[in-house]
């Protein structure tokens, strides 16, 4: 588990606010933000890794490793360092909890 | 469709920028391809919006450089198509004409070029070490652009590890953006840094720039340690700290540092994947140990109707590639029937910087004794979490001397980053192995497509999906 926030935030700490959910948790971002930057605020990861399931959190960040794939809540993907934050995104970053929230 | 072709330009960094600008002081009308939100590249890239920093905050000593290139930018818009967002992905064999693969937006199409100017960049060179793949791992350059372009810092505690004049620089920003940096890791031997005083002959501005970031860092108390090797990120799950061995006169000492986030790098990588598919000879050059394109003084490749500069045609920096940009589209020009009066100005200029950049790399050498070191279960290749034992397995079953014959065998290189982030170790795996230099176990070939693209594109390319 990874729940502290990797990134620190040092400017438009006073930008509007963009809410989004992370594994159905309601979650806020700033206006400027990539997809990327707004998950790592709040969390430590942004996926579990295809075949050891080891969590990652990017590694090049400007569109060349591919290592910052991010599951949308409708199954689809987007690279997080390189897509723009929007109102409403829905990302899962951990398929466990997920799981277990819907058998609750 | 019988318009005429236009020349397009694929990157809209420095090198890109000065090609643009030069086609159209000559009254060219260059479509402008970018795989970025707004153009600048990597060196000069801007944030998605404002954040109140001035030029000078975001860009330090290169913020006139950076500001001019992005002012030029703008007054070229209503003279070029740019199209930003736009990968790229394949290059058409130049027998069966000069069609592009490109992905904007979400959309796929074709579209023909007249001739090509690839400004392709770079990404970090990487080694791997265990524990690299721990969230909170990044490149040096990456931690620089979170910073650049998003206003962050990729932890609170951060170590920078590597070689290279970027290493004290972004230490220097993060310790200025209010991060506390744990400690810089110089993987060079301190007896290196006595090709500096050559340096400063040709190039005092790199030397001072250099000696105020370190002295600065010293007199904030950040530790700084030369000859340094890792041994592993500590921590699982997330980023601890780090245990590094460095040479001393007394002999080696192991120390552990804690930190929660680590940026390393080893200078560049051109991105030249696209060169290779569009048919470009290529040529090992020993002192980056990396294949280029082959290339004249000016950027002409072997194809007659492409075109190289910046980074992507061999490591220079963002001066240089400046000037490549603007020459590779004199020589486009001259090839129309142009004449072109200031090259050998340019090409002047251009060659002393490549002057500097030859001792650069000896003050900072690449650290070419570090993958035997790797232990086995170290991740050698990301995407597909291939291990340092399973390649060099497959080198000592398949007797693999050729690294296109290692990524059949093992799969490094054939992930999601197309090899990347693994090319460089791979090559340096399989040719301590053999007992050979780098660039005797050949060169990875390039693949279609280059990045990868939504399901459903690839498979309509060929048809026109324009919507």
């Amino acid at each position: 588990m990874s729940m502290h926030a990797q990134f620190r935030r040092r400017y438009r700490l006073d930008e509007t606010p963009v809410p989004f959910t992370l594994n159905g948790v309601l979650e806020t971002g700033r206006r400027g933000d990539t997809v990327l930057t707004a998950i790592l605020s709040v969390s430590g990861r942004l996926r579990q890794s295809e075949f050891t399931g080891e969590d990652r959190a990017g590694f090049c960040l400007i569109g060349a490793c591919q290592d910052c794939y991010v599951m949308l809540a409708n199954g689809s993907r987007v690279r997080a360092c390189s897509t723009a934050l929007l109102p409403g995104m829905a990302f899962i970053t951990d398929l466990d909890a997920m799981a277990g929230a819907a058998h609750e | 469709m019988s318009e005429p072709l236009q020349p397009v330009i694929v990157g809209a960094g420095p090198a890109g920028i000065r090609a643009a600008e030069r086609l159209v002081r000559a009254g060219l009308r260059p479509i402008v391809l970018d795989e970025g939100q707004r153009a600048g590249g990597q060196i000069y890239r801007r944030p998605l919006i404002e954040d109140g920093r001035s030029y000078r905050s975001r860009y330090g000593s290169e913020a006139g450089k950076a500001q001019r290139l992005h002012e030029t930018f703008e007054a070229l818009l209503p003279e070029i198509d740019y199209q930003p967002e736009t990968l790229v992905w394949n290059i058409s064999a130049p027998k069966r004409g000069n069609q592009l693969d490109i992905l904007s937006s979400g959309v796929h199409r074709q579209i023909g070029f007249s001739q090509l100017i690839l400004c392709t960049g770079a990404t970090d060179r990487v080694l791997p070490f265990p524990g690299w793949t721990t969230p909170g791992v990044y490149t040096l350059g990456a931690s620089q652009t979170v910073l650049k372009a998003q206003g962050c810092t990729i932890g609170d505690r951060v170590v920078f590890m590597g070689s290279g004049p970027l290493l004290y620089l972004v230490a220097w920003q993060y310790m200025k953006a209010g991060a506390r940096v744990e400690a810089v890791l110089d993987t060079a031997p301190v007896t290196s840094k006595r090709h500096l005083l050559s340096l400063a002959v040709h190039a005092p501005r790199i030397v001072a720039l250099g000696l105020f970031y370190g002295l600065q860092l010293q007199l904030a108390g950040v530790r700084i340690r030369c000859g340094v090797r890792p041994e592993a990120v500590l921590g699982k799950g997330q980023v601890e700290g780090l245990r590094f061995r460095r040479r001393t006169l007394k002999g080696d000492v192991v120390e552990t540092i804690a930190c929660d986030a680590l940026a390393y790098g080893f200078a560049l990588r051109p991105e030249t994947q696209l060169a290779d598919l569009a048919g470009c000879r290529f040529r090992f050059n020993e002192r980056d140990r990396v294949w280029l394109p082959e290339r004249d003084t000016m950027g002409r490749t072997s194809r007659p109707d492409v075109y190289v500069a910046g980074d992507g045609s061999g490591i220079a920096g963002a001066d240089a590639a400046e000037i490549s940009g603007e020459l590779a589209a004199a020589a486009l020009l001259q090839d129309m029937g142009q004449r072109s009066a200031d090259t050998t100005r340019l090409m002047e200029a251009r060659d002393a910087i490549l002057r500097q950049r030859d001792i650069l790399e000896r003050a900072f050498p690449f650290p070419d004794d570090w993958i035997e070191t790797v232990p086995d279960e170290t991740m050698l290749c990301r995407c597909e979490e291939i291990t340092i034992a399973e390649g060099r397995r497959a080198i000592a079953n398949g007797s693999v001397t050729e690294i296109n014959r290692l990524k059949a065998l093992s799969r490094v290189g054939m992930g999601r980053c197309q090899g990347r982030m693994c090319s460089a170790a791979a090559a340096e795996l399989l040719s301590a192995a053999c007992g050979t230099s780098a660039g005797a176990v050949g060169r990875l070939r390039a693949q279609a497509p280059v990045k990868p693209i939504p399901l459903g594109f690839g498979a309509s390319a060929g048809t026109e999906t324009r919507s």
